[in-house]
C-alpha cells in the first residue's frame, strides 16, 4: 500500500481528471496536476489554453464539469461558500492585471485584506502594510494611487497585498506579461525570494520560457485540453517530444501549425475567380 | 482623513436638503396643516344628484370653510347618493339648515354650502341634514333653456 | 423554419436566465442589508457619489421644469380666466407625476449609467474576481452598499425635484406673470393630498430608485468583461431604466389615483 500519509503532505493542491468547458469549447480534457509543497510550480501553454481557467478553477471561482480539485487535503469543488471563503484565505492570488482597487491608495489596498479579515489595531496594520511593502520594495510609495503606478508597481503592489495575509498558496497569473526586462528581473526575484522567505508553494502561469525555467522547480505543459508533458526544466528541454521542442524553442512551424486551418489556398484564390468566369 | 469628513458632511446635508424638501412640501404644497387639525364630527347628508362633487371637497357657511366630504356613496333604498360630512370641531351645525352643492366660478370645483337654520340645538355626530338642494347640472339648464327658447318661437 | 423557432427558443432562454440572475442578485442585495449597516462607512461614501453628485442636476433641472410649467400652464390657463388654478396645476403633476419620474430619469443617466460603468470596469479589471481570491465578498463589499445608497437617494431626490419645480414655477407664475400670492399657494395646498399625492409620490420614487438601481448594478456586474461589453451594459442600463420607470409610473398611477 502506498503511504497517503507523506503523499497528502507532500502533495499541496492535486487536480485528478479534471474537466472543464466554456459553452461549446472544451478547455480541459482529463487533466492531472500535482503540486509539490514548498516548490515553485510552472504551468506553461500557448495563449489560450486556460492556464488562468486552471487559476480559478483551484481557487474555487470556477466549478469543473467532472474531475476533482483538492487544495491541501479539501476538495475545491465541493465545498460550500463559506468553507471556500476559508479556504482562500489561506491562498493568495496575482493577477494579470494586478487588480488593485481603483479608488484605493496603495497603502489602503495592501491593507485592505487584513482590515477585511482580521481586528488587528491600526497601528499593528500599520506597520504590517509598511513591512508587506518593503519586502516588495515599495514602501516609499505607499501615498500613491493605483493610477500613479507603472505596471510592474502595480504588479509589486498586488504582490503585497496578495502576501498579507501570510498565505500558504501562492498563485501567479501571467507575472512577466508586458514587463520591460527590468521589472521582469524583480518579479521573477521577487517570486523567488518570497517563496523560500515565507515557506509559501507558488503556481506560475506563464508562456515566457526563460523566466519559468529559470524559477521554477517543475513545469508542467498544457495544450489542447491536455498536459502534454511535465518535468524538472531540464527534462522538459531534453524532451523528444516534437511538440514540446517546438513550443521550448519556439518555431514558427512543426505540430503546431502556422496556419490557423483553412480551405485549399490555391482553390480559395482562383476558385471563385475560375466559377465566375464560367458563369460569364 | 479630511476629505472623508468632507464627504460624510456633504451627504448630511444632501439627507437634510431632502427633509426640508419634504418639510416644505407637507407644509406649504400639500393639505397637512389643515388635516393635522382634529377631527370633528360626521353628519349625513343625501342629495339627488351631486353633480361633480368628490371627496375632500370643501364645505362652508357664508364661505368660511368648515368642514370636508369624507365619504360619497350610494344608499340602495332611495338610489340617492349619501355624503358624509367631517365638520371641523366646535362649529354648530343648526337643525333645519339646508345643505346645497354648488360651482364655485363657472368651471370651478363643485362643494357644499351650508344655509343655518334658525333652530337653537346643534346637530350631533352622525346626524342627518334631512334639507338638500342637488347639483345644478349644466346640460339640463341648456337644454331646458333651449326647449324654451323653441317653445317660444314656435309660438 | 426549425431554425427560426430554435433561435426563439434560444434568444427566450437565455433571457430568462439573464432574469434568474438578477434575481439571484437582488435576494444576495435585500440579504446584505446588515453587513451594509455594519460597515456604514462604505453607504455614506455611496451616497455622496450616488446622491449628493446627483443633487445638482436634479435640483436646477426641477426649477427649469417647473419654470416651464408655469409659463406654459398660464398661457394655456389664462385663456379660460383660471390663471388661479396654476398653483394646483402646477403642484399636482410635479409631486404626484414630474418629480419622481424626471428624477428617475435624471438619476439613471447620471447615477446609474455610472454605477453600471464603475462595476462593470472593475469586473473588467479583476478587481471583483481578486476581492473573490482575497475571500472578500464582493456583493457585500461592493454592489451591496451602491444599491441601498441608490434606493435611499432616489426619494430624497425626488423630493428635491419636486421642491425646485414648485419654487420654479412660483417665480414665473407668481413674480413674474402676476398670479396672486395667496392664490397660488392656497390652490396649491386644497388640491394636494398629504397622503393620496404627496406620499404616493414618494412611494413611486422609492420603487423606482428601487428598480433603477438594480438594473444599473446587475448590468455592472453582469457586463461582459470587455470596453465593448461595458459600454452596451452602460446603454442597456439607461433604455431600461427609462423603460421600467415609464411603464411602471402607468401602473402605479393607475393603482394610486385611476379608477383603472
Amino acid at each position: 500500500m502506498p503511504k497517503p500519509t507523506s503523499k497528502s503532505s507532500n502533495i499541496i493542491v492535486s487536480v485528478t481528471d479534471l474537466s472543464f468547458s466554456r459553452g461549446h469549447r472544451q478547455i480541459f480534457n482529463g487533466v492531472n496536476i500535482d503540486i509539490r509543497r514548498g516548490k515553485i510550480t510552472a504551468i506553461m501553454g500557448p495563449s489560450g489554453t486556460g492556464k488562468t481557467t486552471l487559476l480559478k478553477l483551484i481557487g474555487g471561482q470556477l466549478h469543473p464539469q467532472a474531475g476533482k480539485v483538492s487544495v491541501d487535503g479539501s476538495i475545491v469543488n465541493q465545498l460550500n461558500r463559506s468553507q471556500l471563503f476559508t479556504l482562500r484565505k489561506r491562498m493568495g492570488m496575482l493577477f494579470q492585471s494586478g487588480a488593485l482597487l481603483t479608488d484605493l491608495s496603495v497603502y489602503e489596498n495592501v491593507a485592505f485584506p487584513m482590515r477585511e479579515h482580521t481586528k488587528l489595531p491600526e497601528s499593528m496594520i500599520h506597520s504590517l502594510v509598511l513591512m508587506k511593502l518593503d519586502a516588495v520594495g515599495l514602501r516609499g510609495a505607499h501615498k500613491l494611487m493605483p493610477s500613479q503606478l507603472s505596471g510592474g508597481m502595480a504588479r509589486r503592489v498586488a504582490l503585497a497585498r496578495a502576501i498579507a495575509l501570510d498565505p500558504q498558496i501562492m498563485m501567479y497569473d501571467e507575472p512577466f506579461a508586458g514587463q520591460d526586462p527590468l521589472s521582469m528581473g524583480v518579479l521573477l526575484k521577487l517570486i523567488h525570494v518570497l517563496n523560500n522567505a515565507l515557506n509559501l508553494t507558488s503556481i506560475v502561469v506563464t508562456h515566457d520560457i526563460h523566466e519559468a525555467f529559470t524559477i521554477a522547480d517543475h513545469v508542467y505543459l498544457i495544450s489542447e485540453g491536455k498536459v502534454i508533458e511535465h518535468g524538472s526544466p531540464k527534462q522538459i528541454q531534453t524532451s523528444e517530444s516534437k511538440w514540446v521542442q517546438q513550443f521550448v524553442n519556439g518555431n514558427y512551424d512543426g505540430p503546431v501549425p502556422f496556419h490557423y486551418p483553412a480551405a485549399d489556398y490555391q482553390q480559395e484564390l482562383f476558385g471563385i475567380v475560375a466559377s465566375k468566369s464560367i458563369q460569364s | 482623513m479630511e476629505n472623508r469628513n468632507l464627504t460624510e458632511v456633504l451627504v448630511g446635508l444632501f439627507v437634510t436638503a431632502g427633509f426640508i424638501a419634504l418639510f416644505f412640501l407637507a407644509m406649504n404644497v400639500s393639505n397637512l396643516r389643515e388635516s393635522s387639525v382634529p377631527d370633528g364630527y360626521t353628519l349625513l347628508a343625501r342629495f339627488a344628484n351631486i353633480g361633480g362633487l368628490k371627496t375632500r371637497s370643501p364645505i362652508t357657511i357664508s364661505g368660511v370653510k368648515v368642514g370636508r366630504v369624507s365619504t360619497i356613496s350610494l344608499d340602495q333604498d332611495s338610489y340617492n347618493a349619501l355624503v358624509t360630512l367631517k365638520i371641523n370641531p366646535g362649529v354648530c351645525i343648526p337643525d333645519e339648515t339646508i345643505a346645497s352643492i354648488l360651482t364655485s366660478g363657472l368651471l370651478g370645483e363643485q362643494y357644499i354650502g351650508l344655509e343655518p337654520g334658525g333652530m337653537d340645538e346643534c346637530l350631533e355626530n352622525q346626524d342627518e341634514i334631512e334639507l338638500t338642494q342637488s347639483a345644478i347640472i349644466l346640460e339640463k339648464l341648456i337644454s331646458k333653456f333651449l326647449f324654451n327658447k323653441a317653445d317660444s318661437n314656435a309660438k | 423554419m426549425i431554425n427560426l423557432i430554435q433561435a426563439l427558443g434560444d434568444s427566450t432562454l437565455s433571457r430568462l436566465s439573464t432574469l434568474g440572475r438578477a434575481c439571484l442578485l437582488l435576494i444576495n442585495l435585500l440579504t446584505a442589508i446588515g453587513s451594509v449597516l455594519y460597515r456604514f462607512r462604505l453607504l455614506v461614501a455611496q451616497l455622496y457619489s450616488v446622491g449628493v453628485l446627483t443633487f445638482l442636476i436634479v435640483v436646477v433641472s426641477g426649477f427649469f421644469i417647473g419654470m416651464v410649467l408655469g409659463l406654459q400652464g398660464y398661457t394655456t390657463l389664462s385663456d379660460f380666466g383660471a390663471e388661479s388654478a396654476l398653483g394646483q396645476m402646477v403642484g399636482t403633476s410635479l409631486v404626484r407625476e414630474l418629480g419622481p419620474v424626471m428624477a428617475a430619469l435624471l438619476f439613471a443617466g447620471r447615477a446609474g449609467s455610472a454605477l453600471t460603468a464603475e462595476i462593470g470596469l472593475m469586473k473588467a479589471t479583476e478587481q471583483l474576481s481578486g476581492m473573490e481570491m482575497m475571500a472578500v465578498d464582493p456583493i457585500k463589499r461592493i454592489i451591496a452598499p451602491r444599491f441601498w445608497a441608490g434606493f435611499i437617494s432616489m426619494p430624497v431626490l425626488a423630493l428635491l425635484l419636486s421642491a425646485a419645480g414648485i419654487l420654479g414655477g412660483y417665480l414665473v407664475g407668481v413674480e413674474m406673470l402676476g398670479v396672486d400670492n395667496g392664490i397660488f399657494w392656497s390652490r396649491m395646498q386644497s388640491t394636494i393630498d398629504f397622503k393620496a399625492d404627496l406620499m404616493n409620490g414618494v412611494i413611486k420614487s422609492i420603487v423606482f430608485g428601487f428598480v433603477v438601481t438594480w438594473i444599473a448594478v446587475f448590468e455592472g456586474y453582469d457586463a461582459i468583461p470587455t470596453s465593448e461589453g461595458v459600454g452596451r451594459a452602460t446603454t442597456r442600463t439607461v433604455v431600461y431604466s427609462a423603460f421600467a420607470i415609464l411603464g411602471m409610473d402607468f401602473v402605479l398611477t393607475a393603482l394610486m389615483f385611476g379608477d383603472l
